[in-house]
Parts: C-alpha cells; sequence; structure tokens
C-alpha cells in the first residue's frame, strides 16, 4: 500500500497521543494512593505504551524510511508531537488523573471502535480492535472512580468537580479536526469527530449524573494547539525526562 | 475493618480454566465489591492467569481455630480404609 503523508501522520498522532498518556500515568507507579490502584495505574500505563508502539511501528512501516518506533518516540522534539494538550497536562492528584483518564478514554474508545471497523488500512484495525478491549476497560475503571469520589465526601466532590472544570476547556481540541482529521473522514478511515463528540458527550453526562458533578458547557472556550504541535510548557519537561536516556545513548539496549 | 479509615479486606479467587474450581489466590483491599474485582483484575489477573474471578469480604469467612488442630483432624489419622486405596483403578480412570 502507498501510504500518503496524512496517512503517516495521521497515525503517528494517534500514537504520540497514547505514549504522552502512558508516560504519564506511570508517573504514578511506586506513587499510587493504595498499593491496588498503583498497579492499576501502571497496567494502565502500559497499555498505552503497547499501543504506542504498535501504531509508532506501523507508521515507520508506512513510511518506508528505515525509521523505528524508538526513532519516533525518543528522537523527535516537542513541535514534532501532535498529541492532544490535555495529556501533557502534569499528574495533579489522583481525583485530577482519573478525571481526565474519563474524559480522554472516553473519546480514544470511539474513534477506536471508529478506526477497527474500517478496511482502508487494515493493520490500523487490527490494532484498533486490540486497543478496544484494553480501553474499554480503561474507560470502566475511570467512570467507577469519579462516581465513586464525585459521589463521595465534600472534600472528594470538591476536587473532582475542581479537577472536572479545570482539565473542561482541553476537551475542545479533541473534536476540532486538523488537516490530518479531514483527511481520515475523507477516506472513510474515521468518523467524523462531531459524531464521536456526541457519543462522548452522552456517555460523560451519564456518569457525571451518577456522580452529581455538574458537567461544563460544551460550547464553552477552549484550549487548542496540540494537534498542530504548539504545546503548553509541560511538554518540553516531559520530553526531556523521557528522552534523555535515549537520546544520551543511542540505541542503548539492556 | 471497624476502622473507617482502612477499606475492607476482599479475599479472591480465581479460575484459571474452564472447567477447573475457583482457587484462592490471596487478598486485597477496596472500597466495594465491583472495585474489589477491578483491583483483583490488575493484582491478579495480568500475566493471564485467570479467566472468571470471584471476591468475598474477608469478614464474612468463619474459620476453624488452630487449638481445634487436634479434635478437629486428627481422628481422621488412623482410618485409611477412607482412602480409595483398597481397589483396583482402570488403567482409564485418569484423576480419581
Amino acid at each position: 500500500m502507498e501510504a500518503s503523508e496524512q496517512h503517516i501522520q495521521y497515525i503517528i498522532r494517534l500514537a504520540d497521543d497514547a505514549l504522552i498518556q502512558g508516560q504519564r500515568l506511570s508517573e504514578w507507579c511506586g506513587h499510587g494512593p493504595i498499593l491496588e490502584e498503583d498497579i492499576a495505574l501502571a497496567n494502565l500505563a502500559l497499555d498505552h505504551i503497547g499501543q504506542a508502539r504498535a501504531l509508532y511501528t506501523h507508521a515507520a512501516k508506512l513510511e518506508g524510511k528505515g525509521r523505528t518506533e524508538d526513532d519516533l518516540a525518543y528522537f523527535r522534539d516537542e513541535v514534532e508531537f501532535r498529541n492532544h494538550l490535555i495529556l501533557e497536562l502534569p499528574i495533579g492528584d489522583f481525583g485530577f488523573t482519573i478525571m481526565r483518564q474519563l474524559l480522554y478514554s472516553v473519546f480514544a474508545l470511539e474513534r477506536m471502535k471508529s478506526l477497527a471497523s474500517q478496511e482502508v488500512d487494515t493493520n490500523l484495525a487490527a490494532i484498533a480492535s486490540k486497543a478496544i478491549k484494553e480501553l474499554r476497560y480503561h474507560a470502566e475503571h475511570a467512570k467507577d472512580w469519579v462516581i465513586r469520589l464525585g459521589d463521595g465526601t465534600e472534600e472528594s466532590h470538591k476536587r473532582m468537580q475542581g479537577s472536572l472544570d479545570k482539565l473542561w476547556p482541553y476537551t475542545g481540541e479533541m473534536f476540532v479536526p486538523v488537516a490530518d482529521d479531514l483527511w481520515s473522514t475523507e477516506t472513510g478511515l474515521c468518523s467524523p469527530l462531531n459524531s464521536i463528540k456526541a457519543a462522548w458527550a452522552d456517555s460523560l453526562a451519564q456518569t457525571f449524573h451518577e456522580a452529581t458533578l455538574t458537567m461544563p458547557d460544551l460550547d464553552g472556550w477552549m484550549h487548542q494547539g496540540g494537534k498542530s504541535g504548539n504545546h503548553t510548557e509541560h511538554l518540553g519537561y516531559l520530553l526531556a525526562e523521557m528522552q534523555s536516556l535515549a537520546r544520551k545513548h543511542p540505541g542503548v539496549t539492556w | 475493618m471497624n476502622n473507617n479509615k482502612n477499606w475492607p479486606l476482599w479475599e479472591v479467587f480465581v479460575r484459571s480454566r474452564q472447567g477447573l474450581g475457583h482457587r484462592h489466590v490471596g487478598s486485597l483491599h477496596a472500597p466495594d465489591a465491583e472495585m474489589a474485582i477491578q483491583n483483583a483484575r490488575d493484582v491478579y489477573t495480568r500475566r493471564q492467569e485467570g479467566v472468571s474471578i470471584w471476591v468475598l469480604p474477608a469478614a464474612a469467612i468463619t474459620a476453624s481455630s488452630p487449638l481445634d488442630k487436634d479434635c478437629m483432624f486428627e481422628p481422621a489419622n488412623d482410618k485409611v480404609y477412607r482412602h480409595p486405596t483398597f481397589y483396583d483403578l482402570p488403567d482409564e480412570v485418569k484423576n480419581m
């Protein structure tokens, strides 16, 4: 299959989302609120890193320039990463991490469902089918926590509503198409983002109702830029930590 | 368990394959049964150990007392006839 530049960029962007989300979640390793949740978060992180690896490898193969998954993960700079801004924000407290996990997992699940059901890129469909099973669990895990903490104590409710209000302006970016989103819709690779938005909003509204949380305005002002490579100050620090070893010792194995 | 600040303890049972029984694999803390299942999934089945999980509150278990060991179990020691060792088993019988 002769792959267009947009096709390759689209898949790299999917991988960037998974990698940055995985890296952030992995920061909880050894710091979870309880042992059981520590293991759970590390599992979620590994799921994302596994998805990123499969996607980078696929993109590198389509590109055919001999780059590897490691080249794409460790030897690209900030402006070349095109993950959603919401994923690069620091982890905050457990409530913040779990709220982001919910907002993103529900979106990622809907997107992967669409990518699993197309025949334009069958390798991608296979990667997506596997990811769906993981993301369904991620969404369920996050939802259960958001309900318990939202509808928990006065303090937990306050923190969850606070996290939701802080994260909300970063959700709009998911549904504003950039060039390769439009390309993906035209070619039949992925459903239009506004149909994904409808499913996403429905699912969240139900969860927030159970969690006694107030869902902010869907049409409020939203941050943008991650999908075009314009990032918050936080991504640079994340990449520095994540890439330093590979850059200092290129090709290192252990 | 009476302490409000600590989550209750749950005993976890995992069935490793269809057709086998659930086996006790350990315990964990969780705020409620649903979360206990999720935690059990993450703690005890991450290396493909299972196809089904049970959790039950550790507080619901009634255990025999170690002090009663003598009267509970020792009387069985000299009753070898309770073992099916006096029968010739046909070769076709694999598990007995």
